[in-house]
């Protein structure tokens, strides 16, 4: 096993705490403090993945975030995660952690075989080869089965997760350098300060760069400064291990903590999150997100072993680790200096091509004098390797146009890092509308020095193209004490020198795609995007086929897709893309940035709202005595209800068969409880109620019910139920049990913008009332039972009155309404008695053989009696005529009713509107599939008109045979005695692949005289 | 996620409290029966729907449950103000209704 670790003196792992870990069931050795890419590097590991389209050999390429190959899956069963990013996993001891790419192994890659024939799988491959879409069925699995990394978890996630919400004065999103200066200042003025930053330890670049210095400071006593003031500020705190993934308007900001994803699962508190949301509201934003370096294109830039060359400083630095040996690093600007001083210091052989004519010279005396070979004006070609780069070859590049002058030297190495420029992180300044800024002498797409200040939005440091350390800490002091006035404070004064030792920085070079003196695509492939396997030639395609929009080659050419969302590849995409188009790159612009910068895990999104949490779950007062007998249940929106109440062997058909007949010809009972009640009181709400309903409302004497239709403005029906009047200024209301919050907001709505004249209080009463509905023909005889003081012969207690007495010795409201058609008493008492008086009449009931029913005999019921359920009958856009109810339509009120109106408009008079019918199939034990279409004749041909549908189907047991109700176009006049004399009546309805012959009836198919309810 | 002042609880508070409420101050003809077609269906269905700055209702239906009307950017997302639907329609009839 190769080793590469090196002993450095400011390395943040602890040599004194070893720990193990295996990669694809290999055991390996590694320190606390490493990532798993620093450990496998460590052991000279460099294949970890094959690409996506071409099952080219990849390694690890970065050391953070911006990381688009090491993708592995992380522990096993319940807790495993995939498509993890290896430079972020935080290693504790006995990390399992598997490749997520490779079959049937990462040495032998079937891909890779494809990878030959690359030629032939050019950018929109899958749109031009599956043009005729056809084909695509046959092929996807093949594809989805190539395609993707990780798998998710099969077994429920056992750990749990939380939401945190802050109100905070400022937020400082970034603990680097500027970030936790920010912080400083900001807390020496007073101001309630949170700094949240994503690695395990504040210092970001610095971490990387241990041996600069500030204000004299050497780096690792200035952060120990820095966050030794900072922990004695009570104003101030830090979350690391916490990213910042968006900001939404309004300088909301939603941040993801990992509290034990860095620890063993055995050494993991149980019970305590596993990562936390936060939702952040600051009153001022810091932006000090830093930059991340974006490597150059050349050919063969993808082998493993070729990384960026900040992120092979970063392993040395903070980790203690050298890629390789023999280093070759190709840079375009300054910023890869260091690093190289770094590993020539730390032993390694370094040479340093930079494509720059004109070096900087102060770097290229440090550089020279650390024993690193530096060759000017030089590109790379292509690098050379099979599995890990073995070597490059030059070129000499022109010293004005992006082409080749001449020959280079080859270049042995072990370990190949590029530099093409800093990409500022301006994610977060672009998420809620800004746009970044190209700066020319740069080269970096930027967010403004002056961020949004009348937003609240402030950028200091890298994020602004301030990449040098001293530049950088100049334009935060600058811009905080801008926020610092901005909030009503005293400026603050830098507590120390913000100089740095670092030498002015010399221009970059404009370079994107290294030139190797052939045409793009003759060469070797050069990798923009390494995720998503595009290369400089797919752009030049795209480009060729005409797409000129950005946005349109990110689409076509799957440019900045994926787990790391173009960090590395963007800039070098959109530059290249220019090029091409002999564009500037601030015309061609920026794809567009979205959240979430990183993947954030549904847990964590979810948090606490998740299986009994997600939504309340409603119980009626008499739940536990559908659950003493046997009931199964069904969700209603957030109601569990009784569906059935199967005896022992029934299966639901027998069980709803037998307590349609007990409601039908003996006695049964139901918990009707859901239904929505509001309690309307003042001296307006007769007049209220006659404009929001259809029906008249003034002749309704206390003591009375009635049904009522609601109609919304277009005059579709809305809702429905009854209204009771308990006195002249005080009316109870029924709705449906889904509509019940919707109504109320509706009336609420009508009373406060349109008529807020009217004296009217609405309450809901819904859950202070428990509803048991007595229904069946011997139902007065079971009511008679517990109930004394009421005198319910039929000529004292009418259909559709309601009287107030006691049922079970309990103050009682009951109504003699029917949902049912048969006779019926719905008994409503307070709620704290539901199960009181829900057992009084199952006692009561008992030698009558009274039985309890759910929502599907109640379905059969009202179906049988062609009883409307709104929204599943209706669809908003049924009037009330076209559900034959007239006669719940007052036309004649004085005040215009909501609706009302509409009804006359052209469309709503036509007769061949799709209208309620009842339907009959010639086979009686047929029942139709709801949702079935009804046609016109069995010859099917496409298209054919579509008539209707069918929306309730049943077996009526009292029947004995299937029932539907239906809309269908012109369906009254199809039903009516003429369109059966003329054959209108007789249809199809298409379901399970046949045409069935139904006949078009009147809904109402029991009782149609309505004898039995009036009993 | 915007953060409303209700202006009847004199509070700021997060968007998961209210409910939209559609454009504000779109008046009912007072004789819809007499109404004409084009009318009415331009009371039913035709909204500003401007880019820039919005009269909009919103309903603090986990507060107060009072509407109330939010002078809101739909470009930019900023908010003006919120006041009780009076108040709010002598503002915008000073600026020309919304215009």
């Amino acid at each position: 096993m190769r080793n590469y670790r090196v002993r450095t003196r400011h390395a943040r792992i602890d040599l004194a705490k070893p720990l193990t870990f295996s990669f694809d069931g290999k055991r390996y050795g590694a320190y606390a403090g490493d990532t798993l890419a620093s450990a496998l590097l460590a052991h000279g590991t460099r294949m970890l993945a094959r690409s996506f389209k071409y099952g080219r050999p990849r390694g690890i390429i970065g050391a953070g975030p911006e990381e688009s190959n090491a993708l592995v899956q992380v522990e096993a069963g319940a807790l495993t995660i995939p498509n993890l990013k290896a430079t972020q996993v935080e290693l504790y001891d006995g990390l399992a952690a598997f490749r997520t790419t490779g079959t049937p192994s990462l040495s032998f890659d079937l891909k890779s075989l494809g990878g030959r024939f690359s030629r032939f799988m050019p950018a929109g491959f899958y749109y031009k080869t599956f043009k005729p879409r056809s084909l695509w069925p046959k092929f996807e699995h093949i594809i989805r089965h190539a395609a993707g990394y990780g798998s998710a978890p099969r077994e429920p996630d056992p750990e749990t997760y939380d939401h945190q919400h802050h109100h905070v004065e400022v937020l400082v999103v970034g603990g680097g350098a500027c970030g936790l200066l920010a912080a400083l200042l900001a807390g020496r003025a007073g101001l309630d300060v949170l700094l949240i930053d994503e690695q395990n330890e504040p210092g970001g670049w610095l971490l990387s760069s241990p041996e600069s210095t500030i204000g004299g400071l050497a780096v690792p006593d200035w952060l120990k400064c820095v966050l030794g003031e900072l922990s004695t500020m009570k104003n101030v705190r830090i979350l690391s291990r916490t990213t910042a993934f968006a900001l939404h308007d309004l300088n909301m900001i939603q941040a993801v903590e990992l509290l034990q994803d860095h620890l063993a699962p055995s050494a993991r508190t149980k019970g305590s999150p596993r990562q936390r949301l936060h939702r952040i509201r600051a009153g001022r934003v810091v932006l000090a997100t830093g930059a991340i370096e974006r490597p150059l294109v050349f050919g063969n830039n993808d082998l493993p072993g070729i990384l960026t060359a900040s992120a092979i400083t970063t392993y040395l630095n903070r980790y203690a680790v050298t890629v390789g040996r023999r280093v070759l690093l190709l840079t375009s600007n300054d910023y890869a200096y260091q690093g190289a001083c770094d590993l020539a210091a730390a032993g390694c052989s370094v040479t340093l091509a930079d494509t720059r004519m004109m070096l900087n010279p102060e770097w290229e005396k440090r550089a020279r004098a650390a024993g690193v070979e530096v060759i000017a004006g030089h590109g790379i070609a292509f690098a050379t390797g099979g599995r890990e780069v073995r070597g490059a070859q030059l070129v000499r590049l022109d010293a004005e146009r992006n082409s080749v002058a001449g020959k280079g030297p080859f270049v042995e190495c072990d370990a190949l890092g590029s530099s093409g420029g800093l990409s500022p992180t301006v994610h977060l300044y672009c998420h809620d509308g800004g746009r970044p800024q190209w700066d020319d002498d740069r080269l970096a797409f930027v967010a403004p020095a002056t961020g949004r200040s009348a937003a609240g939005i402030y950028c200091a440091g890298a994020i602004t193209g301030a990449f040098g350390l001293s530049e950088a800490l100049e334009q935060t002091h600058l811009t905080v004490n801008e926020l610092i006035i901005g909030a009503g404070k005293s400026r603050v004064e830098a507590p120390f020198a913000l100089g740095s030792d670092e030498p002015r920085a010399r221009a970059p070079r404009r370079i994107f795609r290294v030139s190797d003196g052939l045409p793009e695509g003759r060469g070797k492939k050069a990798f923009v995007d390494f995720q998503n396997d595009v290369a400089a030639s797919d752009i030049h395609l795209a480009v060729r086929e005409n797409y000129r929009s950005i946005e349109h080659i990110k689409r076509y050419t799957a440019l900045g897709f994926g787990t790391d969302q173009g960090k590395l590849s963007n800039v070098n995409g959109f530059a290249i893309a220019a090029e091409v188009m002999g564009r500037t790159i601030p015309e061609v612009g920026t794809t567009t940035y979205r959240p979430a910068y990183t993947p954030v895990t549904f847990g964590t999104l979810a948090g606490p709202h998740q299986g009994d949490t997600f939504e309340p779950r409603r119980y009626t007062a008499m739940h536990a005595c559908h659950v003493a007998r046997n009931a199964v249940f069904e969700p209603v929106g957030q109601w569990l209800r009784p569906w059935y109440f199967p005896r022992s062997g029934e299966d639901m058909h027998a069980a709803v068969r037998r307590e349609c007949l007990a409601a039908r010809r003996g006695v049964a009972m139901t918990d009707a409880s859901t239904l929505g009640k509001i309690d309307l009181r003042g001296k307006d709400v007769r007049e209220f109620l006659n404009r929001v309903y259809a029906n008249a409302w003034t002749q309704l004497a206390p003591g009375k019910c009635r049904y009522g239709l609601m109609l919304d403005e277009n005059g579709m029906v809305m809702d429905d139920g009854v209204t009771a009047c308990i006195t002249d200024n005080h009316f109870l209301m029924t709705t449906t049990t889904s509509g019940a919050a919707r109504v109320l907001t509706w009336l609420e709505k009508w009373h406060q913008t349109e008529w807020p004249g009217l004296d009217v209080y609405m309450t809901s009463v819904t859950d202070h009332w428990a509803t048991a509905a007595v229904v069946g023909p011997k139902s007065r005889e079971v009511l008679a039972k517990v109930c004394k003081d009421i005198d319910l012969s039929p000529g004292a207690f009418k259909f559709m009155d309601w009287r107030a007495g006691t049922v079970a010795g309990v103050p009682a409201r009951v109504f003699r309404i029917s949902f049912s058609g048969e006779l019926a008493f719905e008994v409503n008492v307070d709620a704290s008695c539901g199960s009181h008086v829900w057992e009084a009449f199952m006692e009561a009931g008992h030698e009558l053989g009274i039985t309890p029913y759910g929502t599907e005999t109640m379905h059969v019921l009202r179906a049988e009696k062609g009883y409307i359920i709104v929204g599943q009958d209706t669809d908003g856009s049924m009037t009330p005529f076209d559900l034959d109810m007239a006669w719940a339509v007052s036309m004649k009120k004085p005040f215009s009713f909501i609706g009302k109106r509409s009804l006359a408009r052209s469309d709503t008079v036509r007769t061949d509107r799709k209208q309620l019918v009842g339907l009959l199939t010639d086979d009686p034990g047929t029942v139709l599939a709801e949702g079935a279409q009804i046609i016109e004749s069995t010859a099917i041909k496409h298209p054919m008109p579509m008539l209707g549908h069918v929306t309730s189907s049943y077996f009526s047991p009292e029947l004995g045979r299937s029932i539907a109700l239906a809309v269908v176009r012109d369906g009254i006049k199809r039903r009516s005695e003429e369109g059966s004399k003329s054959g209108q009546n007789i249809l199809y309805a298409w379901a399970g692949g046949k045409a069935h012959r139904v006949r078009l009836v009147s809904p109402v198919f029991v009782d149609p005289e309505g004898a039995r309810q009036n009993a | 996620m915007f953060v409303f002042k209700c202006p009847f609880c004199q509070e700021a508070r997060e968007e998961e409290e209210f409910a939209y409420g559609g454009e504000a101050f779109i008046a009912r003809p007072d004789a819809p029966d007499q109404t004409n077609e084009a009318t009415w269906g331009d009371y039913l269905f035709t909204r500003k729907n401007p880019k820039g700055w919005h009269w909009e209702m919103w309903f603090h239906a986990t507060g107060c449950r009072k509407f109330f009307v939010v002078k809101r950017n739909t470009a930019t997302h900023a908010i003006a103000g919120s006041w009780p639907l009076a108040e709010g329609r002598k503002l915008y009839d000073a600026e020309g209704g919304g215009a």
